[in-house]
């Protein structure tokens, strides 16, 4: 099977079209981040406390926000998470109610404004630690083993089956407590479990994760999250300049840059908040939009060897033309793979796998797109000037000091 | 089969069990559940996996310079004293930001030489220099501050570890946090319950046993008013307050408390919860021999008068000196069991040498670990099944052979985390998948170009030749680049992004391999099993 066998189109004909397709995306980008959305900071960056939370029944996202402000928290953000069927919700604050001297503040105002309802006295088997439980049955004793040795690890075993079962068997929140609906029974002795029902109650939700990243660590890791990415192309240039000329680095850190600002517009765009994670995608495209633009230049390289007569923009039209086929194969089977994982790779991928989507189309665009014109560019620019035109990347003619002699092992 | 290529695959076949080795080891039993677990006792997985508690801790490394500087004016009074050297005040101008700076004011200009040679012979880790008016700034040098703070945060790191210890935690991740300064990264698999790990960690738990002069007092001014608003030579008011959260009491209690203590924490040999008379919780610590002697001829020289245990600043129990006791006391202060299990492990693994302040504090639920999990290793396979189901459709038997390179190029980099003890975290398992569609590019790559210089009328050996090295230059330039990003993805991340940046650089650089040696192999095979001419299924 073959897709494409002997392409012959003239992509530097249509540089203008790519110019103003590529424009039209950065510039909304950058209108974006400069006016609209500004760079959607996740709480990586930003600071601030994020829990998620597991609700037994479908939440009621304008009651929770309506507990959340009842209790005073400033600016709470509610909203649904991941699956519907999955009846989860994601709680935000700012980083004004993540104070650095109790970093968990937020956290536990947010736990307890939920909990508004609880009966009094009682605590919530849902969002207990198995340490709580077990301080719990230690002190109440229901299988009277107070004079055993071996009652704490005996009762340390009952409390952590309990938070076993309910964090892995029921997802994080069991229902009920009572005895027709005791769905505890199973797990523990029957004298612990009534036990358990007078000193706990159970909630309506389970705390299933939280983040909370101070002002702090946010500034370093915007602080390093930028130097990650110059050092990245900062590498690409001096090795795209060691191993082709300087403009061929130049021009693939230009790719590369167009590449993050459009897949970081696309984040404005959409208003999606930028983690860490999704940075790491970032940095994985830098790497992956130049592999495409590499493969282009080598061709660029070893025909400027075979076709010496030949315009530059010809030879760039015909090593374009010839790794067409590779580059529409490649990208589209490394697109198959994070489309996967951004259709089944679950919530918490999300951003990165979208990153990826984008990234990989944009890169795999730009390789064609945008590498090769700005080389023809530059000759022409240099031509204009009345100089040699670009010097060849390969010296091939006098047979010494060819780097493809050096590579080949 | 000529030789050249039965030592190509002598040498694939190894590799392949070397890495299987690795994903595997050597299971103890051989059904499904022993491999099984093999498998999760190699491959380590990363919190966000299995779930867990990380925290990100700043030391407050000036508490230590402040302790340190503290000692040093001590020291330089009593010297100064002693060489009967005038000064009119010794203070810390800035205790906060430069709690290394030390001011003498008032030096007479006479005593300038002794005043110097003291600072340089009893203060070695300290500069003198001189200010206007007689002033000295005596500074510690900065190779001395900066090896304090150092030794800070690696006591620090070790306080936490024999803390944390205590605690049962397997597998604990406890160090130098690399992205900020003098921070620590603390990492917990399955530790469900931050609140008591902090609690754990935080309390400094700085245990001394002092005299106690007076008191309780309802206030701080009461116990200064009994003494006609002076304190005694070398004491201190201090506050009484239980640490006990059974303690229901909520009048202030203030004490007058002697300022050098009898023993402290550094003498105690061990501490473990007991009862008290009343068969209350509570603590009863173990002197060391040295911290026995110093016990007994305190207390046999203060038979009848007050003592103090002091955790933390904050007087936790008053009693009287019975008789001089040698090496054993009890500290009671309403305590619940926990807390004196707490306690006792706090006492056990030593005081913290400065205070600690959290940054970050993440929880991953367990059923959250699990369902990222599933959902992570669904799309993989998905991911893996799509690509490799394409090749065998557009490349036919060369798509075979892409395809045992994937698949060994998987076992590769599955094998190398299991031998490094690499963290396979989520974004690492989109890293695993991500290798599958960036490793079968060098396929690609090679493949297309053999059928470029078939297609020029080449014949398949000469075309596989001319294919694999006019690729190989290509394929160096991807992956070197690639790996370079990762590399700088691996220094700059933590946890999830090390992760993806581990099994980025393990499966490219097992892509190296697999897509150029094992897949030339393999056609070195196919073609010489064919009839000269014979056409090549790419």
């Amino acid at each position: 099977m073959e897709f494409f066998r002997d392409t012959n189109i003239d992509f530097l004909g249509k540089k203008w079209y790519f110019l103003t397709f590529s424009l039209i995306f950065s510039v909304a980008g950058v209108m974006s981040m400069a006016l609209w959305h500004g760079i959607p900071l996740g709480v990586d960056f930003r600071g601030g406390t994020l829990v998620y939370v597991k609700y037994a029944h479908t939440p009621d996202v304008s009651a929770i926000h309506t507990e959340l402000d009842r209790a005073g928290l400033k600016n709470p953000r509610v909203q649904r998470y991941g699956q519907v069927a999955n009846d989860e919700v994601l709680i935000q604050l700012d980083i004004q109610e993540t104070s650095e001297q109790a970093l968990d503040k937020g956290k536990i105002q947010i736990i307890q404004a939920l909990e508004s309802h609880a009966p009094a006295g009682k605590q919530d088997l849902n969002n207990s630690s198995s340490l709580a439980i077990l301080n719990y049955l230690l002190e109440k004793d229901p299988l009277h083993l107070a004079s055993d040795a071996d009652a704490n690890p005996r009762y340390a075993a009952i409390a952590q089956a309990i938070v076993d079962y309910r964090d892995k068997t029921k997802s994080g929140v069991l229902v009920s407590l009572s005895n027709s609906n005791d769905d505890l029974r199973g797990v523990a002795d029957p004298a612990v479990v009534a036990s358990l029902q007078d000193g706990f109650f159970v909630s309506d939700f389970g705390i299933r994760n939280v983040e909370i990243v101070g002002p702090q660590v946010g500034q370093q890791l915007r602080k390093q999250a930028i130097l990650a990415t110059l050092y990245s192309l900062a590498g690409m240039l001096i090795y795209l300049g060691v191993r082709f000329e300087w403009i061929y680095g130049v021009a693939a850190v230009l790719t590369v840059f167009h590449d993050t600002l459009i897949t970081v517009g696309a984040f404005s765009l959409l208003n999606w908040e930028i983690s860490l994670t999704v940075i790491a995608a970032i940095l994985t495209l830098i790497g992956y939009s130049n592999n495409d633009t590499i493969v282009v230049f080598d061709r660029i390289r070893e025909n400027i060897k075979l076709l010496r007569r030949d315009k530059l923009s010809d030879i760039v039209n015909k090593s374009i033309n010839q790794t067409l086929s590779r580059t529409i194969l490649t990208a589209g089977l490394t697109f198959l793979t994070v489309l996967a994982l951004f259709l089944f790779g679950g919530e918490v991928l999300h951003g990165f796998s979208f990153a990826l989507v984008i990234g990989i189309l944009i890169g795999t665009y730009s390789s064609i797109a945008i590498a090769a014109p700005i080389l023809v560019a530059y000759q022409e620019w240099r031509a204009g000037r009345g100089q040699k035109p670009i010097s060849m990347p390969l010296r091939s003619g006098n047979g010494s000091a060819q780097p493809k002699e050096k590579i080949k092992v | 089969m000529n030789k050249n290529l039965s030592w190509k695959l002598a040498i694939s076949v190894g590799i392949l069990l070397v890495f299987l080795g690795g994903i595997f080891g050597i299971p103890k039993d051989w059904s499904g559940k022993g491999v099984l677990a093999s498998v999760v006792d190699r491959i380590h997985l990363g919190l966000d996996l299995r779930g867990g508690t990380h925290l990100i801790l700043q030391v407050q490394v000036n508490d230590a310079v402040n302790v340190d500087s503290d000692n040093a004016i001590a020291r330089l009074k009593e010297d100064l004293r002693t060489h009967k050297i005038n000064y009119a005040d010794i203070t810390k101008p800035d205790a906060d930001n430069h709690p290394e700076m030390i001011v003498v004011k008032g030096v007479p200009p006479d005593q300038t030489s002794d005043f110097k040679s003291i600072i340089a012979d009893r203060l070695p880790d300290y500069d003198a220099t001189s200010g206007a008016e007689n002033s000295w700034t005596v500074a510690m040098k900065g190779q001395s501050l900066a090896d304090l703070k150092n030794r800070a945060v690696s006591q620090a790191i070790e306080t936490i570890r024999n803390r944390i210890d205590q605690l049962g935690v397997s597998e604990p991740v406890i160090q130098e946090h690399g992205l900020g300064q003098y921070q620590i990264l603390v990492q917990l698999p399955g530790v469900d319950d931050p609140a008591r790990v902090k609690e754990i960690m935080q309390s400094t738990a700085m245990l001394e046993i002092k005299q106690s002069l007076g008191g309780p007092y309802g206030s701080q001014q009461a116990a200064l008013q009994e003494h006609g608003g002076v304190l005694p030579p070398d004491t201190v008011v201090m506050q009484g307050k239980s640490i006990g959260s059974r303690n229901s009491d909520t009048g202030e209690q203030w004490y007058i408390i002697s300022r050098a203590s009898a023993v402290t924490g550094r003498d105690l040999r061990t501490a473990e919860p007991s009862t008290d008379e009343n068969g209350q919780p509570a603590v009863r610590f173990i002197l060391t021999s040295e911290g026995g002697r110093k016990f007994y001829s305190f207390t046999s020289a203060h038979v009848g008068d007050y003592l103090a245990v002091v955790l933390d600043n904050k007087v936790q129990e008053v009693a009287v000196i019975k008789e001089a006791i040698h090496d054993t006391g009890v500290i009671n202060g309403r305590f619940t069991q926990q807390e004196t299990q707490d306690l006792s492990m706090t006492l056990r693994s030593g005081a913290l040498p400065a205070g600690i302040k959290y940054l970050e504090e993440r929880t991953v639920g367990p059923s959250l670990g699990a369902d990222s999990i599933r959902s992570g290793v669904r799309a993989a396979i998905y991911g893996m099944l799509a690509v490799l189901i394409f090749m065998l459709i557009y490349y036919r038997w060369a798509g075979v052979n892409a395809d045992i390179a994937l698949i060994l190029n998987l076992i590769i980099l599955l094998g190398f985390m299991g031998y490094f003890g690499a963290v396979l975290t989520l974004p690492g398992i989109a890293g695993v998948i991500l290798t599958v569609g960036m490793g079968v590019d060098s396929n690609v790559l090679i493949f297309e170009r053999i059928r470029e210089e078939l297609r020029n009328g080449k014949t398949p050996p000469s075309a596989v030749e001319q294919g694999f090295s006019h690729a190989w230059i290509t394929i160096v330039d991807t992956h070197v680049t690639t790996i370079v990003s990762a590399a700088i993805l691996f220094l700059f991340g933590t946890g999830p992004v090390k992760g993806f940046a581990t099994t980025l650089v393990f499966g490219l650089a097992a892509n190296l391999f697999t897509a150029v040696f094992v897949s030339r192999m393999i056609f070195d095979w196919v073609l010489s099993r064919k009839q000269r001419g014979e056409a090549l299924s790419i």
